[in-house]
């Protein structure tokens, strides 16, 4: 393959610090008690060695848990606005999976669509992503369930696939290319007979998507959904690991003298998502919340934005207290329509 | 992708800064604001449709949404009408004439009168709900030629509660409107000449044809819930009766997910609507 | 009996409509499960992993509608639903207190006597990393607990997975959810995070039981259960009152009684 190269595990260290130099910062997944976060490293040994997922998603390098929309200073019969300046640190982001780096595609599609989101945009232009494909998974990834791999190349500017000595590189964009031309030296062709697809984890297809995003319209009413989210707590960690997920609230605050509007991370299972300022509730329970879920990732996101809100992470099962399991639900889901009819023919 | 992000882009949460230039107390706890741009330059550039709303804010409380209450034939000013219910409306209730708000607009689809020429007009609605269909009324009021018959029914619980009540007084005596108006029982005042009864009943009562002619409804849940049988049974089909949703919303653009409804954005898709389209989505508003 | 034949037991005869227990989920974790069919009971298990106070679902709505509700408990869970009753929160005939031992034999309690003396027989210590993180705070000066807590809390990022997870946070309108006035700023800066966090201790005190529920609920890791840990022990040195020791516990913050020991108020 044209673009595929190989690096060694010591040359990482030359390309990190080459990145360094050309003043960028990088985000690379840490341990810290036993939890991986994404945090600024200076070279590869502060990176976590056996990470399968940070708990938090990159979304944070683009879409920040709090953000200032803009600012006010107040005096009788007057109102300054004032714009905040765009933050756009150049920024790397390493070792993130390739379900991670899917994740963007749909937040540009919720921050572009119509108007522009001029603070995501500002932090994407200045980002660039080298992800690491995975050798193993676990029981809560279904990247090959939603159109991913773990291998697969979206959102990814350059790719690392590890492997003996070192690593497989796929550079896969112009901003792979420019760091590429950083230290060129380091990347040198791969052999003819690498093969990425042998050193990449087995990720069986969980369930039938496609027939599954078929089959939500008619399983709005279905009991199912009571009956899955009977143990769901009503919290926001799955909305907020979530790489995709990019619900928010914007919320006030100052004095007399002024003060600032600031847009910070929310969820659709609060139960004062929906709740309107007479006391009405469009969904009043947990079950109503849970389905919502589910629907704008797999029914409504397919047909206004043409790709799923979802990359098959996991991050949401493994961060939920009481492991609502996404995979799990799902193919319960798509198996839903098929038990009711074998039910009503006995 | 967006790779020809431009690192200056416009903020799209930044409102124009309004200055209030006259206060209406319609109701108890209801007021109507005419807001006029600071920005000269803005007030030129600005234009909307009947139907679209904006976010208000109250700068150190919040934002809320309302409609645009006045008509877009009107230019240099825009209204809205609220009721203080919560902290961002406690907030604005609080102002002066001369204190300035905050506006991001307009947003949301519009009533497409464009295609109701020659059409009857029959409006529906109670209470505090008239303030989005006050726009469509001035609007097609500016425009009367355009229009056939036109009928307004309005009820509210007490006769202090209609607001409007210039407009209202207008109206009555336009010979090209025919306004209906009814109190719940219970609520007339001495010299009421209105009706008495709830506008569902007082809809049936009138018996209007549905023939050649376009229903906007818009009230209360309990009203709408009521008045809908009563239109398909007099035979209006459900495309041709429009009503106006209200959802919680932050961003108005589509971004913060709150008023998603099924596979519709109340601030994208809505908040116009027909009843065609409202049987579409689940009951989730 | 164990738990799986017990729970067959209660449902088979009608005594409850449901079992709050646990199963086996992903990646082998525990996680709560509603039996309501006898013949589900296979699925229960009850094991060192078996970490959820359960009591948390008996003031849920979704939960309360199947029915008189047994539950498999720790010594924890079983003070949780003490307080609750203390609190006014359930009532003795809704629940049915499932204690199991270490060897996986279950008592059933069904009132609240019942439940006290078993809880007075039962030794329950905080876990031993619990205790060691505990101490260490202790012996920190306060400058470096501050500083502690400070690090801590920066990473929170407001999911309220602490607040969903704990039986005693079961208000319909958190402090947090009040707009007016704002109590607590909703965003999860520094100010933010820091004062929901103190508020919610300060609102647990003298009534968390000691679960740790919340800090295993933490999806970044913040040990946030220690400072209600705290807070209780606080209230238990000042006031002599354990939250979860009988459903007859008047708050200790709130009730004044002629023979407490501040001088101030005589």
């Amino acid at each position: 393959m044209a673009n595929l190269y190989q690096l060694s595990s010591t040359s990482l260290d030359a390309l990190f610090a080459a990145l360094l130099d050309d003043g960028r910062r990088i985000l690379a997944p840490t341990d810290r008690d036993g939890h991986s976060e994404l945090n600024p490293v200076q070279t590869p040994a502060d990176v976590a060695r056996d990470c399968l997922q940070t708990t938090l998603s990159a979304k944070g390098a683009v879409f920040p848990k709090v953000e200032q929309l803009l600012g006010y200073s107040l005096a009788p019969g007057q109102v300054q606005l004032a714009d905040p300046e765009r933050r756009a640190e150049p920024t790397v982001l390493f070792g993130i999976r390739p379900c991670e780096a899917a994740g963007f595609q749909a937040l540009d599609a919720v921050f572009n669509w119509g108007t522009r989101d001029a603070f995501f945009n500002a932090r994407m232009a200045s980002l660039a992503v080298i992800g690491m494909s995975c050798t193993r998974s676990d029981e809560a990834c279904f990247c090959t369930s939603v159109g991913g791999g773990p291998g697969a190349t979206r959102g990814s500017d350059i790719l690392l696939t590890p492997t003996a000595g070192g690593y497989l590189a796929e550079v896969l964009s112009d901003r792979g290319r420019a760091i590429q031309a950083l230290a060129p030296e380091l990347f040198s062709p791969a052999p003819a007979d690498a093969d990425q697809a042998v050193l990449l984890a087995q990720v069986p297809v969980a369930f039938d998507q496609p027939a599954l995003t078929a089959q939500l319209p008619a399983l709005f009413d279905s009991p199912l959904w009571e009956e899955q989210a009977l143990r769901c707590v009503g919290c926001g960690a799955c909305a907020f690991v979530c790489p995709t997920c990019v619900c928010f609230d914007i919320q006030e605050e100052g004095d007399k003298q002024g003060g600032r509007r600031l847009r910070t991370w929310d969820a659709c299972g609060f139960s004062q998502f929906t709740l309107h300022a007479s006391g009405h509730n469009p969904r009043p329970t947990q079950a109503a919340r849970w389905r919502q879920r589910v629907y704008h990732k797999f029914s409504i996101y397919p047909d206004r934005y043409g790709q799923l809100g979802c990359v098959g992470c996991g991050k949401c099962t493994r961060a939920c207290p009481v492991d609502m399991n996404l995979r799990e639900h799902l193919l319960q889901a798509s198996q839903a329509q098929a038990q009711a009819q074998a039910q009503a023919q006995r | 992708m967006s790779d020809m992000s431009d690192m200056n882009e416009t903020n799209i949460y930044l409102p124009h800064l309004m200055r209030i230039a006259a206060i209406t107390d319609e109701a108890p706890g209801v007021r109507t604001f005419r807001l006029e741009f600071v920005d000269p330059a803005a007030a030129d550039a600005f234009s909307f449709h009947t139907g679209q709303f904006g976010l208000y804010s109250a700068f150190g409380e919040g934002e809320s949404t309302f409609c645009i209450a006045s008509s877009p034939t009107r230019k240099g000013f825009i209204e809205c009408t609220f009721r203080e219910v919560g902290r961002v409306t406690a907030g604005l209730a609080d102002k002066e004439v001369g204190d300035i708000l905050g506006f991001r607009g307009p947003y949301g689809n519009t009533f497409p009168i464009e295609d109701w020429k020659g059409r009857n007009l029959l409006f529906i609605t109670g209470g505090i709900a008239l303030p989005p269909l006050r726009s469509v009324i001035c609007n097609c009021l500016d425009l009367r030629e355009q229009f056939g018959d036109i009928t307004i029914v309005y009820g509210a619980r007490t006769v202090n509660d209609l607001v409007y009540k210039a407009e209202l007084q207008a109206w009555q005596e336009r010979p090209d409107v025919n306004l209906v108006l009814t109190v719940d029982p219970g609520g007339e005042a001495p010299g009421w000449t209105g009706k008495v009864g709830f506008v569902p009943p007082v809809v049936e009562q009138l018996a209007p044809s549905p023939d050649n002619t376009i229903a906007l409804v818009c009230g209360p849940p309990i009203m709408i819930k009521l008045t809908m049988p009563i239109l398909a049974k007099l035979g209006f089909a459900p495309s041709s009766i429009f009503t106006t949703l209200e959802n919680r919303m932050k961003c108005g653009l589509g971004k913060c997910g709150r008023c998603n409804t099924g596979k519709s954005y109340v601030c994208k898709d809505g908040p116009v609507y027909t009843l065609e389209q409202l049987g579409r989505l689940p009951a989730e508003y | 009996m164990d738990v799986n034949e017990k729970a067959k037991q209660l449902l088979e005869a009608g005594t409850v409509q449901a079992v709050a227990g646990f199963q086996t989920g992903t990646r082998g974790v525990r996680r709560p499960v509603f039996i309501r069919r006898a013949e589900d009971t296979g699925r229960l298990v009850f094991d060192p992993g078996c970490r959820h106070n359960l009591a948390q679902y008996a003031t849920r709505t979704p939960v309360k509608r199947l029915g008189r509700l047994a539950l498999t408990l720790r010594p924890s869970g079983i003070r949780a639903l003490l307080q609750l009753m203390a609190e006014r929160q359930i009532q003795e005939p809704d629940v049915l207190a499932l204690a199991v031992d270490p060897d996986g034999q279950v008592t059933e309690l069904a009132t609240a006597e019942a439940m006290e003396a078993h809880l007075a027989l039962t030794a329950d210590p905080v876990p031993a990393d619990d205790q060691a993180l505990l101490d260490r705070l202790d012996r920190m000066t306060r400058a470096e607990r501050w500083g502690f807590w400070q690090n801590e809390l920066s990473r929170c990022i407001k999911c309220y997975a602490c607040r969903s997870s704990c039986p005693m946070c079961y208000c319909g309108q958190c402090t947090m959810d009040c707009n007016r006035p704002q109590w607590v700023p909703p965003p999860s800066h520094g100010l933010g995070n820091l004062e929901y966090h103190m508020v919610r201790a300060m609102h647990l005190a003298g009534r968390c039981v000691r679960c740790g529920d919340c800090g295993r609920a933490c999806p970044v890791g913040i040990p946030i259960h220690l400072l209600t840990f705290h807070t209780e022990a606080a209230v238990q040195a000042q006031f002599g009152q354990r939250a979860g020791a009988s459903a007859k516990l008047d708050y200790a913050l709130s009730t004044f009684r002629p023979d407490d020991q501040e001088t101030f108020i005589r």
